[in-house]
């Protein structure tokens, strides 16, 4: 077992972990936030993106020890208190949530996209969130809340 | 439209969003019960084999498992739409897909481990993996009751009229044939479900289905325990499609895993898994001749069908009903003539997929449509116009068209992408075309199409609709809660659905055939209706006035015409509770569509409504690499009416990207029966990059039958999209693909192919 410490939503963490478990275990399973998904385990569908040190990864490939010391955002830490992050505003209002399996990882790729780039064009949301898959809306309403968070 | 109405076409937010933006909804994937284990199956090597032995001793033997079972541990049954599927199988093996044995242990690891330990010593067969070849004499049998590998309930012969006549009186006839792949749904969630059997023995059971009740009967049959002693709980659901419409054996080898080791099991499929062992959508090898007279005016339609049922019979096996009616119904065809088979393989079995096989029968019908029109000079949009299903239509097959836009939708879709302007005009781009029709007002597959619905409101003036039906995302909660705030004169916010458990909710036959909003919604609104006439009689008595002659809006009773003296309806619900002959207000809804079931000769009218669609597409062709990029896929959908605008936009959006997929990117390589793509990388999902601009029409009929005149619709977007693709590559460089999906390669080798011929003809 390996000693942990991360800065996990502005709040640090200490655990004990098996040298090699994934991060996305780690956030799943020990600590119990669900709010990533895990949807193929191999890092081609982008429903586990997690924020590390304010870029996107799919969690499912990184070693959870890579965390150590460094900052880790999910989709539980967006919202503060019961004040939801524009972004989630955002995908209620555009109705860009359907059977919500991608959203927390569509949220992350969002999140990391404005805050380097606060007013992306369409291809660059495009881009952005091309990582992660999505069976139900097509992008198109996902793409529009992007959107209209950023021009705000 | 809209106008009259409080909630109804209004763009309510989805009630499951906030939970899914914030992480806090919890779906099947997420759960875990105290000491929980964790199922794992093992599955077939080969595609065709006969199994000699299964050994599990070393499985067995392995720390922290807790159960190995193999076939002689469940019950000796055969489940699916055909009962020819064991559980668990012990004399032979029919594709990779197959179950052998099964493992729970206390973690994933564990589980996994033990598979491996697992020798099961397989004789080969020769295996099948065309659906024609299967069906030669000579071939290898798949099942022992199907010594011609053909599936004998689904073998149809449909007519009407006379195509012989039909053709004899047409000017024009086009022929060809289609080959359809295999393609999947690629849920974000993947198979689950969770099984515990409580101290009387009493089975519970988690799970994703999107038929929870039709579920719970397969789950007792299979387990051969009564289905008063199985409760299923519906947990949110990570995309279904048609995929969740069976119970496969996964749930029943959870359920025994459970029962053998007395502690809940929970499997959940990996993405690897999900690709090779959850269904696809049904290959199909389509020949089509289709006859015109010369101004138009279409006249015969023949359709003979091989269908790839891979090993097992699923729901899915029952497509070739739904195709039947595309063939039958798409357009004003006076003669048609359909025949179709269903062929085992030792392929993966097919199942069901959004559209339930309209895409399949879509594709071909709008692909010789077009071809039909081009060799009669016309335009595809006028020959369309001209044969297009209208209002008060009775089709050949008994179809009783009550509403239909698809006239408006054809012209609608062709604006938006200015078709006149830009069709045949030559270069690399060019413009396509295709409509729809699709059952949407249920559809009588079953000796009950209906659902229930309980509204209870309480003292507090909370609402809860408690009901059968199933959202799995697409937002028919949110849908419900608009009808019956509408009905019942609350606000939308009031009203909570509750329609996850079957223990609670009345009958439901699922969400399928695009029938909830249309069955459940005129369920929903029949409950608040009862519910309103309670409160008002209430209220009635209380005050001294005739029920009659008060009403409800917003939350507030009031006298017709006097709604300035308006009082809380919470009040008046307290009134009629708490006193001596007090009562609470608990209203009931029942709706069973007026349909009926298709007669000996597949005649009837098994929808009490229907949709219908045209999508029309810009596309440019590279000539130089044979990519196909579309610019803009303008879709225009008859809905009824749309309850939620918002709602419906998304449908249309989703719909659509998957038809985009069926279209020119997604094909499940399936060699000898084995999976080649069964990943991401290599199964070309359409990213956010792959999307062009979408216009979502939505045409409004007012469907006289629906709920405020809504029809289904949510099957439909993904149905018109890869013919009209199909037909705007035509359009734009002079060559049909008739396989699908539409590769640079293939378009390329047709171009080279149109290129020497023309040199040939010159």
């Amino acid at each position: 077992m390996e000693s942990l410490t991360m800065l996990l939503n502005g709040e640090e963490v200490t655990m004990h972990i098996e040298p090699d478990a994934l991060l996305a275990d780690v956030l799943r399973e020990h600590l119990g936030l669900t709010g990533t998904k895990e949807a193929c385990g191999e890092g081609e569908c982008g429903a586990c993106t997690v924020l590390l040190d304010g870029r996107p990864v799919t969690s499912c490939l990184v070693p959870a020890l890579k965390a150590q010391g460094r900052e880790v955002g999910t989709v539980e830490g967006l919202s503060s208190g019961s004040e939801l992050h524009p972004l989630q505003k955002s995908f209620i209002e555009h109705g860009a949530v359907q059977c919500g399996y991608c959203t927390p990882g569509m949220l992350m790729s969002a999140k990391a996209l404005l805050d380097r780039n606060p007013h992306p064009t369409d291809e660059e949301i495009k881009e952005a969130i091309s990582g992660n898959l999505c069976r139900c809306t097509g992008y198109v309403k996902i793409v529009e809340a992007i959107k209209a968070v950023s021009s705000d | 439209m809209s106008e009259e109405f409080s909630f109804v076409g209004k763009r309510v937010l989805k009630l499951d969003a906030p939970g899914k933006v914030t992480g806090q909804t919890i779906y099947g994937h997420d759960m875990k019960l105290p000491r929980m284990l964790y199922g794992k199956i093992l599955r077939s090597e080969h595609a065709h084999a006969r199994i000699r032995s299964i050994d599990t001793s070393k499985a067995e033997a392995l720390p922290g498992v807790r159960a190995v079972i193999t076939a002689q541990d469940v019950p000796d049954m055969r489940i699916g739409w055909a009962r020819d599927n064991p559980v668990l199988k012990s004399d032979k093996v029919r594709s990779v897909r197959d179950e052998v044995a099964a493992v729970a242990a206390v973690d994933e690891e564990t589980a996994e481990e033990a598979l491996s330990l697992i020798r099961v010593e397989y004789e080969p067969l020769p295996g099948v993996f065309d659906p024609e070849e299967a069906m030669k004499p000579g071939a290898p049998v798949i099942h022992a009751e199907a010594p011609n590998n053909i599936q004998e309930k689904m073998r149809q012969a449909y007519y009407h009229g006379d195509v012989r006549q039909g053709f004899a009186g047409s000017d024009v006839i086009v022929e060809d044939r289609c080959t359809l792949p295999f393609v999947t749904h690629c849920c974000m969630g993947t198979c689950f479900c969770l099984a515990s059997f409580g101290p009387t023995g009493d089975l519970t059971m988690w799970s994703s289905t999107q038929m929870p009740f039709l579920y719970q009967r397969d789950l007792s049959m299979a387990l051969g325990m009564p289905a008063s002693k199985i409760r299923v709980i519906k947990c949110t659901i990570g995309g279904a499609f048609g995929s969740k419409l069976d119970m496969y054996p996964f749930e029943p080898i959870c359920a025994v895993l459970a029962k053998k080791t007395g502690r809940p099991v929970r499997i959940t499929f990996t993405r690897e898994e999900e690709f090779i062992s959850s269904p696809t959508r049904q290959p199909v090898i389509c020949d089509i001749k289709s006859g015109a007279k010369s101004d138009g005016t279409l006249m015969a339609r023949e359709v003979r069908m091989t269908l790839d049922n891979g090993a097992y019979s699923s729901w899915g096996a029952t497509t070739p009903l739904v195709m039947m009616q595309t063939i039958s119904s798409l357009y004003r065809v006076p003669n048609v003539k359909y025949d179709v088979v269903v062929a085992y393989t030792n392929n993966p079995y097919s199942g069901a997929m959004r559209g339930y096989g309209n895409p399949q029968a879509t594709f071909v019908v709008e692909s010789s449509m077009d071809k039909l029109a081009h060799e009669l000079g016309m335009d595809p949009l006028e020959f369309r116009l001209k044969n297009a299903n209208q209002s008060g239509d009775v089709s050949g097959q008994g179809v009783k068209i009550t509403s239909c836009g698809l006239t408006e939708c054809m012209q609608r879709a062709a604006e938006s992408v200015s078709w006149e302007e830009k069709r045949a005009k030559g270069g690399s781009r060019g413009v396509g075309m295709a409509c729809m029709i699709h059952v949407g007002g249920g559809a009588r597959i079953y000796p009950s199409d209906g659902c229930g619905s309980t509204v209870k409101v309480d003292d507090f003036g909370k609402v809860t609709l408690i009901s059968g039906s199933t959202d799995m995302g697409q937002g028919a909660d949110t849908v419900m809660a608009q009808i019956v705030a509408e009905e019942l004169g609350v606000p939308v916010a009031n009203v909570t659905v509750v329609n996850t458990d079957t223990d609670i909710a009345p009958w439901d036959v699922g969400a399928h055939a695009s029938r909830t909003t249309f069955v459940a919604g005129n369920s929903a609104r029949l409950a608040a209706a009862d519910a309103k006439r309670q409160i008002l009689e209430g209220a009635a008595e209380n005050l001294g006035e005739k029920a009659e002659d008060l009403d409800m809006k917003g939350g507030k009773i009031f006298r017709k015409g006097e709604p300035e003296e308006a009082i809380p309806f919470e009040k008046m619900i307290r009134g009629k509770h708490f006193r001596p002959d007090g009562d609470v207000v608990l209203a009931r809804g029942w709706y069973e569509p007026p349909t009926e079931r298709q007669d000996k000769e597949f005649r009837g009218n098994i929808s009490a409504a229907y949709g219908f669609a045209a999508q029309a597409v810009e596309v440019e062709v590279d000539v130089e690499t044979g990519e196909v990029k579309v610019l803009k896929i303008a879709a225009a959908h008859d809905v009824g009416r749309a309850i939620n605008p918002m709602a419906v936009e998304g449908q249309i959006h989703g719909g659509v990207s998957m038809g985009l997929g069926y279209g020119l990117y997604e094909e499940l390589v399936v060699e000898e029966g084995q999976v080649l793509n069964p990943n991401f990388a290599d199964y070309a999902l359409p990213t956010a990059l792959d999307m062009p601009e979408i216009d979502p029409i939505i045409v409004e009929t007012d469907e006289p039958a629906g709920p405020y005149g809504a029809k289904g619709m949510a099957e439909p977007a993904c149905i018109p999209t890869a013919p009209a693709i199909a037909n705007a590559v035509y359009d734009a460089v002079g060559v049909r693909i008739r396989d699908l999906p539409i590769t640079p390669e293939k378009v390329l080798r047709a171009l080279k192919e149109k290129g020497t011929r023309s040199k040939e003809e010159k």
